[in-house]
């Protein structure tokens, strides 16, 4: 990771405005997008908004040529182009043939994109930005933040400070003062200016129309007053009828800033009369800038499906703590990582597609159906493909893929390291450039006795009816046996064999997550191998990453390096998988499995695992089986928020992973519960560790399986 | 419908009125324009965008309204403390108005003026977005404008504010016999 990259994470984490306002805005945010979706169905309408913009990401050429012709029979004149350089050009010219001296613009990030005004103004051309926010930047010199409000990252006194500079004037922080501020400087730029430059929502391929979404209804005086409008629209924008534009405009407003609609939507078709009877000059700009390669691409296609709402950030608990300068200059926050990719290059990416912490949340949440998460992992994938994977990393995979070496290194490390561990069941520092790893969270102590080992030594009932496969993972074999220990217990008593093939490894996850697709492949192979070689009714694991390997990657793995072999087993494998909570709800409902009866465990509050909730829906099963044990559950507020821990991204951004788990922790401790359940060892190491470095009553952690087992009737 | 409208259209800070004649909606224009000191004088003009309901109405007391102009030009436009304008639908489910605003009048005195007061016949109460994209004929209409209570941002510290660059009041008057549309 780039040196000054780092900087700028930590700059803003010590940013205490930034943070603060992100941190409050995302949690009344998800309340308020909640509300505007009210009685609306989410998934249908996301489903529709995927099916019209998809058909226009694979009819680019034909839309484009298609709005052109509805476009210039309407009168407007329409400027097609691949290149950014021919944009700034275009607009250049018709500023300087008709004696344009200045220019208003609304808010446009694809002007951003190509750097339009210090273009312009280099040129002698004044350019004012007119969103409020948009103007804020543009007085401090700086770069938006956001794609929907470019200044959350200031605060009133800073906007004060610069409003004061600009108007000379000593202005109070009082807000409603401020805009009035703005609305009194700008109207007379609105006034006088010669050209308008907007940007667009959408543009219609069968009328020709491009239509505005706004609030502050500077766009309305952007297109209506100057004698020229100049549109600038990423070809993504085409919709191919107009009828399309409804259930954009449904989730649109709703997903960007919780409205119901915004307060203006302007249709444009076409020139219209100026005010002194004179026709429009209306320009349109559709601008590729390698969007139509994006659309080529089997798998970033999807991301053509964006309607730019920045609900994405919204919700991502990385972006609420970093803001959005972190990922560079235009568009930032997860679809940003994958449009700068694209628009900018893949290298561009390489640092800031590493903040993603895979939890899903944007993907729950994105009203165009993007799968964020999987696509930044494709990048991550071609990354590791075009540069190759670090020494550090493969010599890690090496040991990780070798069970009893990894285990050895473990052991032998932690034992070292007894002197951090003191006796307990945690190793709260570690010396040097690894103290970063144990700042505000300690590790487990490695066990003496892997679980394969253990497993040896359990005796189980003969002649159970059924058999499950259970697949352990790197953390219940390694550091927390005894989750293994109990689920053996609860299966038995439902009448279940475990079995624990030897040949089991690592489920390829971290690889996978770090791009290095081939040694995950490998993974996929030899687990398959192990897995299938069992006649087995069930493979059962008790962590969600891995059961999240089994049942969807190793498919998804193979298939994106185009490795067909294996994919008939890897199917089967994922037909036979099924989580710990699901299966023992479903025992429990086949009446295969009872709790003791009339306990009163007292209050519990429940964490929601990324992968359990986001990618296996499994979040009711361990809720229901734990209040039928006799625990009375109590949420946490944000209960399915990420704990920050993200596999191996806790060790490479412990500076963000560590706020993160504050804030879980904060959460957890506030219910008042004296116990936490969760159902991924991921997340108990990370919570467990977290609670260790606590002041005060520590809160218990542990993992559902450990809890039902203490509870079985009989 | 119109009670959806109503409450939606409050729940983004419109006032919502409603008359049965023209008589009664003029009156209460009339009034209106008093109340809030409509003058000659730059600042506190009001400008009345041609529409049906002008036709259809006693113009003269309209015209008695010192500071009142019914030929808009950008300048008094910008110089107005009222614009009047006469809208084509409202969407019940977004308390939205929407309107053929081709002619640059409408749009003048609609997006320059402090307030602006919005008549509209009821008969044009749609139920939502897609019963009027059915309708709606961009074709035929260079500049279609959808308006859902007044101006407003919240790029200063997330706090909602009203009346940015456009107006800080918008007036929204039903009117049940208003003859002709747009």
């Amino acid at each position: 990771m780039q040196q000054d990259f780092k900087q700028s994470i930590d700059r803003a984490l010590n940013n205490a405005n930034l943070t603060g306002a992100l941190g409050k805005f995302s949690e009344a945010y998800k309340v308020n997008r909640a509300k505007a979706y009210e009685g609306i169905d989410f998934e249908e309408l996301r489903g529709k908004i995927a099916s019209v913009k998809g058909y226009a990401a694979s009819h680019l050429e034909e839309l484009s040529r298609q709005f052109k012709e509805n476009a210039e029979a309407k009168g407007a004149k329409v400027f097609c182009t691949k290149d950014p350089a021919q944009v700034r050009e275009y607009i250049l010219k018709v500023a300087k043939e008709a004696g344009v001296k200045s220019i208003v613009k609304s808010k446009s990030m694809a002007t951003e994109e190509i750097h339009l005004n210090s273009y312009l103004e280099k040129a002698g051309i004044e350019v004012g930005e007119t969103d409020l926010g948009e103007w804020i930047i543009q007085l401090a010199g700086q770069t938006p933040s956001h794609m929907v409000m470019p200044a959350i990252h200031m605060t009133k006194e800073e906007v004060s400070d610069l409003f004061s500079k600009e108007i000379d004037e000593r202005l109070s922080s009082d807000i409603p003062r401020l805009v009035k501020v703005a609305r009194n400087e700008l109207r007379p730029k609105f006034l006088k200016a010669d050209m308008g430059i907007s940007g667009g929502n959408m543009a219609c391929a069968d009328t020709g129309s491009i239509v505005l979404v706004t609030n502050e209804g500077n766009a309305r005086l952007v297109t209506s007053l100057p004698k020229i409008h100049i549109a600038l629209v990423g070809i993504e924008k085409l919709v191919a009828h107009f009828s399309d534009i409804a259930p954009i405009l449904k989730a649109l407003p709703r997903s960007a800033t919780a409205q119901l609609l915004t307060s203006y939507v302007s249709i444009i078709t076409g020139p219209t009369l100026n005010s002194d009877g004179s026709m429009k000059d209306l320009h349109i700009i559709l601008m590729d800038n390698r969007r139509s390669e994006m659309a080529a691409d089997p798998i970033f296609k999807e991301a053509m499906q964006c309607i730019r709402c920045a609900s994405c950030l919204n919700v991502c608990p990385i972006f609420r703590l970093v803001g959005g300068h972190v990922f560079g200059k235009v568009y930032t926050g997860g679809i940003g990582t994958i449009l700068t990719a694209w628009y900018d290059e893949l290298k561009s990416s390489e640092d800031i597609q590493g903040l993603c912490i895979q939890c899903g949340a944007c993907k729950d949440v994105c009203p165009a159906k993007i799968d964020i998460p999987a696509l930044i992992m494709e990048i991550r994938r071609r990354l590791v493909q075009k540069e190759g994977v670090p020494m550090l990393q493969k010599s890690i995979y090496a040991v990780v893929n070798n069970r009893r070496l990894f285990h050895g290194m473990l052991r032998a490390a932690s034992i070292a390291g007894k002197p951090f561990s003191r006796g307990t069941k945690f190793i709260r520092h570690l010396p040097m450039f690894l103290a970063d790893l144990t700042d505000g969270r300690s590790l487990p102590a490695i066990a003496s006795k892997p679980f394969r080992d253990v497993f040896k030594t359990i005796t189980q009932p003969k002649n159970l009816k059924e058999k499950a496969v259970f697949y352990g993972g790197c953390l219940i074999d390694f550091a927390y046996p005894e989750m293994g220990e109990a689920l053996v217990k609860i299966l038995n008593k439902a009448g279940v064999e475990v079995l624990f093939p030897e040949g089991q490894t690592c489920c390829g996850a971290p690889a996978r997550y770090n791009g290095a697709y081939e040694v995950a492949a490998q993974n996929a192979e030899d687990n398959i191998q192990a897995l299938l070689a069992e006649r087995a009714d069930y493979v059962v694991s008790a962590c969600p990453t891995c059961t999240v390997a089994l049942d969807h990657e190793f498919i998804a793995t193979f298939e994106s390096l185009g490795r067909k072999k294996y994919l008939p087993q890897a199917r089967e494998l994922a037909a036979k998988t099924i989580d710990f909570s699901t299966l023992v709800k479903k025992l429990v409902d086949e009446g295969r499995l009872s709790f003791k009866e009339g306990q009163h465990l007292g209050k519990i509050t429940y964490h929601d695992s990324c992968h359990l909730k986001r990618t296996l829906h499994a979040e009711q099963s361990p809720r229901q089986l734990l209040q039928k044990a006799g625990y009375e559950l109590s949420e946490m507020f944000e209960c399915d928020i990420c704990c920050g821990m993200g596999g191996s991204y806790s060790l490479k951004l412990p500076e963000i992973s560590a706020p993160i788990l504050q804030r879980k922790l904060k959460n957890i401790k506030d219910t008042g519960a004296p116990m936490v359940a969760m159902d991924c060892p991921g997340c108990v190491m990370q919570i467990r560790g977290g609670m260790d470095q606590l002041e005060g009553a520590p809160v218990r952690v542990q993992h559902t399986v450990e809890l039902l087992a203490a509870q079985l009737k009989g | 419908m119109f009670e959806q409208f109503k409450t939606r259209a409050e729940g983004v800070s419109a006032e919502v009125h409603r008359f049965t004649t023209e008589a009664e909606a003029l009156a209460f224009l009339v009034d209106f324009l008093r109340t809030e000191g409509v003058a000659d004088a730059p600042g506190q003009y009001a400008v009345v965008a041609d529409c049906p309901f002008l036709q259809s109405i006693d113009r003269q007391q309209l015209e008695e309204v010192a500071g009142l102009w019914l030929e808009v030009t950008r300048d008094r436009a910008a110089a107005a403390k009222v614009g009047i304008s006469q809208m084509d639908w409202a969407l019940a489910d977004t308390g939205t108005l929407v309107q053929d605003a081709s002619a640059i009048d409408k749009r003048l005195v609609s997006s320059l003026p402090i307030i602006h007061v919005a008549l509209i016949a009821t008969s044009g109460l749609l139920p939502d977005m897609p019963a009027w994209l059915s309708e709606a004929h961009p074709e035929t209409a260079g500049y279609l404008a959808m308006i859902t209570g007044p101006s407003r941002t919240a790029d200063i510290e997330r706090v909602l504010t009203i009346g940015v660059h456009g107006p800080e009041r918008l007036i929204i008057v039903f009117v049940d016999q208003l003859g002709g549309t747009n």
